[in-house]
């Protein structure tokens, strides 16, 4: 038992290490890419976009730290929260700090133009597409918990590493094609990016109730009790909820916002209601 | 109300100075609508879901399509919500909000929703019951008279407000 205690706080101050030095990096990094970026434009980077940028970092380290890897590693509803916090939340938050705005604000003009370049690929197009990144995003959700994989990944730290990561990665993909305040070339018009988040939202709270239904028997192999799936599925709807309600938000501001620029520009001449499509800004590099 | 409409033919104003500020009548109502509906539909999630718990977030009865169109009603809502909100405070923003428009389309979409959850929702599709281990009758006969009530409340309030926007600078009371 005490041999047991002394081994997880040993194997938890390493974690809390490893936690700590990714996000002081991660900080560290924007730090210097703020300055950067200062120093070349002679603009301000904005607070609120930092606050942001920390926010996201915070609660992905906190949804893999030790204690709450412990409560998802024994009840389904702690892995609820780590994918809610890991997936959704942590995203928006990097998303709405405008990362590669800020990446090229900081670069040098040559290399600017070549991430210019890298995202204007097709294959970018594509895999930024709301619905290529609400398959990979949701469609992961699918899997993990329609099938073996998520017994499996809590035998296989590999694989554990890997879900996280897929996570992460999917969800800010998603976020980023929805609501992402960064330029984007050819990014679809606010009607679809809208219709695109109600069948993911729609796809996410079916999932929720088919766990719910389901009484125990998914995922399969977790050996989770019906009571524990409820629970579970309870949080990842209504948890679900508020961040999508967030991402809505994130989406119709910025509609609402840029209506506003064209209003101000125009000043008394209506605009036509077809919303603004992609956000043309200036200093993006074709 | 007597505004007459002025003359259709003769007045022709003078488009580009004063459009920004004609309340745009259909948007209004249309956007208002969207958050009507929305609301009802949350207020329903939080009323009877949470606070009484008399709805079940699943019944076992329930067929696996209504699960989907469950799904589907649920994230509608949820965008609605947010885009309902920002479409009105962009017709604000532009000058263009047609207020009564906007409280006809409220009600009716507060009424609408309502009878679309009490009869499609509970009846056809039975997602869920209004309540369990009860006499349903009174209750789905409440229900639906409710929203019955804030549609025709609605309905008043859109023919009473049609001619708004027909004249330029028409308040809308």
């Amino acid at each position: 038992m005490g041999g047991s205690a002394h081994l997880h706080t040993g194997g938890d101050a390493v974690t809390w290490l490893l936690l700590a030095a990714v996000s002081v990096t991660a900080l560290a990094l924007h730090r210097f890419l703020v300055r950067r970026r200062r120093h070349r434009l002679g603009r301000a980077w904005s607070r609120w976009r930092t606050a942001s940028f920390a926010t996201g970092v915070l609660l992905a380290v906190s949804a893999v730290s030790p204690p709450l890897a412990r409560l998802a590693h024994d009840d389904l509803t702690g892995h609820v929260v780590q994918h809610l916090l890991l997936g959704m939340f942590a995203p928006l938050a990097l998303v709405l700090a405008a990362p590669v705005t800020l990446l090229l604000g900081a670069l040098r003009p040559r290399a600017g133009r070549r991430l210019g370049a890298v995202l204007g690929r097709r294959g970018v197009h594509v895999l930024s597409h709301p619905a290529v990144a609400a398959v990979l995003d949701v469609g992961g959700l699918y899997a993990l918990h329609l099938t073996p994989l998520y017994a499996l990944s809590l035998r296989e730290p590999v694989l554990h590493v890997l879900v996280h990561a897929h996570f992460l990665l999917a969800g800010c993909l998603f976020a980023w094609a929805v609501a992402g305040p960064d330029p984007a070339p050819r990014r679809p018009g606010t009607a679809v990016r809208a219709g695109v988040l109600v069948l993911a939202v729609a796809a996410h709270s079916t999932l929720a109730k088919l766990l719910y239904a389901a009484g125990g028997r998914f995922p399969p192999g977790a050996g989770a009790g019906a009571a524990e799936v409820e629970r579970a599925a309870q949080w990842m709807y209504y948890g679900g909820d508020v961040a999508e309600l967030l991402l809505a938000v994130a989406l119709f501001a910025g509609w609402y916002r840029r209506g506003a620029r064209t209003a101000g520009r125009r000043s008394g001449t209506g605009r036509k209601r077809t919303p603004v499509r992609g956000t043309p800004r200036t200093g993006v590099p074709a | 109300m007597g505004p007459n409409a002025a003359d259709p033919g003769g007045a022709v104003p003078a488009a580009p100075a004063r459009s920004a500020r004609t309340p745009a009548r259909r948007p209004s109502l249309a956007a208002a609508a969207l958050v009507g509906a929305a609301l009802m539909a949350a207020v329903d999630e939080i009323v009877f879901h949470q606070l009484l718990a008399w709805h079940h977030f699943y019944d076992r009865s329930t067929p696996q399509v209504a699960l989907l169109s469950d799904g589907l009603l649920h994230a509608a809502e949820l965008v609605g919500l947010v885009a309902g909100a920002f479409l009105l405070a962009d017709l604000r923003l532009r000058g263009a909000l047609a207020p009564a428009s906007a409280r006809a389309g409220l009600f009716l979409g507060l009424g609408g929703f309502q009878l679309f959850d009490g009869i499609v929702d509970h009846k056809l599709l039975r997602v869920h019951q209004i309540r369990y281990g009860v006499d349903l009758l009174p209750y789905d006969v409440a229900w639906n008279l409710a929203g019955a009530v804030l549609l025709l409340i609605g309905a008043v309030l859109a023919l009473r407000s049609r001619h708004e926007g027909a004249r330029a600078g028409g308040d809308g009371r």
